[in-house]
């Protein structure tokens, strides 16, 4: 029955590529890709987001409908359908007039075609230069710049001062070393203790460790991939030093129950509960956290210093079909502009996704706020085409890499022998 | 007369002929008409997606992009497929325990409210519910269940069944039979549902025979009620073993594969071809393969279950 479903499904996408020539290599159409500027003349615009940014892109559509004649008819796609939906609509020429992607997953979008080349257009912007960066870098293919950044998530150090006061410790001190985030979280756990400890992480959610492991590599200058994606550096020293370190935290009993088990689904859900001291935290969710609690924020260190984020979250652009070009990149402009970057997302505590508004009016009132923003600058995402069955894929190698590493006994031995795994994943064709 | 008479008749034969022909025409005509609706749905809906599904094995088909023919590539490149290969492993083994448990279970159930007694008809009901149960929301159900945060261990603590929180899907094993025990829970009563058909198609009068012969409710279950049910249990069977071979949505959500890729199913592999690397052509190549691997199954157990028939 589920095969039939399966084949069912394969057969429905072969019957759309088939139908429509499968159209990979055709040459982008719908008009305007060199022309600047939008046009807000009462076009019915058709945009789809995932799920996992949802409230960002409603609130994003409502104001710009409330104030422009163009009208954006949003649809959100469940996460783990996203990609799936937008290949079939591709495969059909079916795609919204706007479509959101993950940052990750763009390169497999804009080396295929999918997004108009709207380079043009980006530059003509005054604050084209502002845009983050590592966004900017995902959304460009061969010099071509094709999205624009959407919304940003990015991975920092969330600790309770309650605890810092608790276990003797400065809560205005935040750790600035990998090793001195260790030791606070340790100092929790030997202080407080009981029903309290230090740091807490998803230890089967292979997406967690690259969103909370890997700045650590970057703060200390490393790497995990080559720079086109398609060999694995896992061995770098400083992958190896954070996981030993967390390996030594799981030994000694310092990180909250659950950890192995977690996989994904809850893992930022502990942290709010009060009882966990410093652990890395998607920073879209502080505005989710108990209004009473006292968080500091703080960029997560490498080893022995240095500072760093994944920045994460989505990117956004003009499917290379739509007709309606110039009223897309009305929408798409818009959503760049001050108005809708401090007022909307600022005003929400989202990351902006312009580095010259990173001190604005709202962040202004929250220090945390301004810590986040400046670190768009200086993190890193990750390029690969196979990103995806590479690192979040839960049978794709890096979870049974990163579970060797950091539950085992030989952290050097695990990343050593899963770089080949690795690197056969993100160089297969 | 008699010549003239014989002209006539012949001529009046070869008259009545393409009448008859046009009958018969009309006849396969009218069954031709009768039957297309269902040809077309079978062609459209059954066969046409398996000749792409082949024709799509014999392509390097990426989800984006142009398919090129590549027959034998995406076949020969399965044996070095590692996970595939652990995965055929796994969902054997997962086949294996399954079918027994859910069998034994399942017969056990049916046994127990074989018989017309008060109440048995809320048993009945009791035993088929989880069945009526979406699957992937039985599965979420037992997800929650297991979790950390779930009501299950603590309540086998305060029972003093446990000390500790247990680890419900933290090991190989305990991530297999927790699975187990939520497919047991959602397939017993439907189980039961066939086994009690074919327990209610015994005359009475065969047990009442045994009864006046003196057979225990052993030996009455034994060589009566076991021997009478062998085609119903083969059909449970084959629904079962089925099920088991292609199951995808309980490790898909409560295991996601883990602990350390050891609850990776067949069809979890074939998903991750299809829609985590987006090659669609290696996707088909196995999905071919293991409708074969059905097919051939089937045949054998339809053959048995056809003999005892």
């Amino acid at each position: 029955m589920r095969t039939a479903r399966l084949i069912g499904t394969l057969a429905a996408c072969a019957a759309l590529a088939v139908a429509a020539g499968c159209g990979g290599d055709d040459e982008p159409e719908g008009g305007g890709g060199a022309a600047s500027g939008g046009a807000d003349t009462g076009e019915t615009i058709t945009m789809w987001t995932r799920a996992a940014t949802q409230t960002q892109s409603e609130r994003l559509v409502k104001a710009y409908n409330a104030s422009h004649k163009n009208q954006v008819e949003l649809t959100v796609i469940p996460t783990d359908n996203y990609q799936a939906r937008v290949a079939a609509a591709a495969g059909g020429k079916n795609l919204p007039d706007v479509f959101a992607s993950d940052v990750i997953y763009a390169p497999n979008y804009t080396s295929q075609g999918l997004y108009l080349d709207i380079t043009d257009r980006i530059d003509a912007l005054e604050f084209a230069d502002s845009l983050a960066p590592a966004h900017m870098r995902l959304g460009t293919y061969e010099d071509a710049k094709y999205t624009v950044p959407h919304t940003l998530d990015l991975s920092v150090l969330f600790y309770n001062k309650d605890l810092y006061k608790k276990a003797g410790l400065d809560p205005e001190t935040p750790p600035t070393t990998l090793n001195e985030f260790a030791e606070h979280a340790r100092t929790i756990r030997e202080k407080v203790g009981g029903k309290t400890y230090g740091t807490f992480f998803g230890g089967n959610c292979p997406g967690c460790f690259v969103f909370t492991f890997w700045p650590s590599v970057w703060a200390a200058g490393g790497d995990i991939m080559n720079e086109d994606g398609t060999e694995s550096t896992i061995d770098d020293p400083n992958m190896a030093a954070t996981f030993q370190l967390y390996n030594d935290l799981v030994k000694d009993d310092v990180v909250f129950p659950g950890y192995k088990t977690e996989a994904g689904p809850t893992w930022t859900g502990f942290f709010g509960k009060g009882n966990i001291g410093v652990m890395p935290m998607p920073s879209t969710t502080l505005g989710l956290m108990p209004k009473d609690m006292d968080i500091g924020v703080a960029p997560i260190p490498g080893p022995d210093g240095g500072e760093s984020t994944f920045v994460g979250g989505d990117v956004v652009g003009i499917s290379s079909t739509t007709e309606k070009a110039d009223a897309a990149w009305d929408f798409v402009s818009w959503t760049l502009s001050e108005e809708a970057q401090v007022e909307i997302l600022a005003k929400n505590k989202d990351v902006v996704g312009r580095t010259d508004l990173a001190d604005n009016k709202y962040s202004a009132e929250d220090e945390r706020v301004v810590t986040i923003n400046e670190l768009v600058e200086k993190g890193e995402t990750p390029y690969s085409l196979n990103f995806g069955a590479t690192y979040n894929d839960p049978t794709g190698p890096w979870l049974k890499v990163a579970r060797d590493a950091v539950f085992g006994d030989d952290v050097q031995g695990a990343l050593s022998s899963g770089k080949e795994s690795i690197t056969a994943s993100l160089a297969q064709q | 007369m008699s010549l003239g008479g014989g002209v006539s008749t012949a001529q009046a034969r070869l008259e009545r002929r393409p009448a008859r022909l046009s009958l018969a025409r009309r006849e396969s005509l009218k069954g031709l008409g009768y039957s297309a609706p269902t040809a077309v749905i079978v062609g459209v809906f059954f066969l046409l997606p398996l000749v792409l599904v082949v024709w799509m094995s014999m392509n390097r088909w990426r989800i984006l992009g142009s398919p090129t023919f590549n027959f034998p590539d995406n076949y020969t490149k399965i044996p070095d497929n590692q996970l595939f290969l652990d995965s055929v492993t796994f969902t054997l083994k997962y086949t294996a325990i399954t079918t027994v448990l859910l069998s034994g279970i399942a017969l056990a159930l049916a046994l127990s409210v074989q018989n017309q007694r008060p109440g048995v008809g809320l048993f009945r009901t009791a035993y088929f519910l989880p069945g009526a149960v979406g699957f992937a929301a039985a599965s979420l159900l037992f997800y929650g269940f297991y979790s950390q945060t779930g009501p299950l261990d603590s309540i086998l603590m305060d029972l003093g069944i446990a000390d500790e929180p247990i680890n419900w899907l933290g090991t190989p094993n305990a991530a297999l039979f927790s699975t187990i025990g939520m497919v047991i829970w959602r397939f017993a009563g439907f189980n039961m549902l066939i086994l009690l058909t074919g327990l209610q198609a015994i005359p009475t009068e065969v047990y009442e025979a045994a009864r006046s012969d003196g057979a225990s409710r052993w030996q009455t279950f034994r060589y009566i009620t076991l021997p009478l049910l062998r085609s119903t249990i083969a059909l449970m069977l084959v629904i079962s073993i089925t099920g088991s071979l292609l199951a995808f949505d309980q490790f898909f959500i409560l295991t996601r594969g883990g602990p350390d890729g050891t609850t990776v199913s067949m069809v979890m592999v074939i998903f991750r071809e299809g829609f985590t690397r987006f090659d669609l052509g290696s996707a088909a190549a196995l999905s071919v393969l293991l409708l074969v691997v059905l097919v051939v199954l089937n045949v054998i157990q339809l053959r048995v279950l056809g003999r005892e028939r």
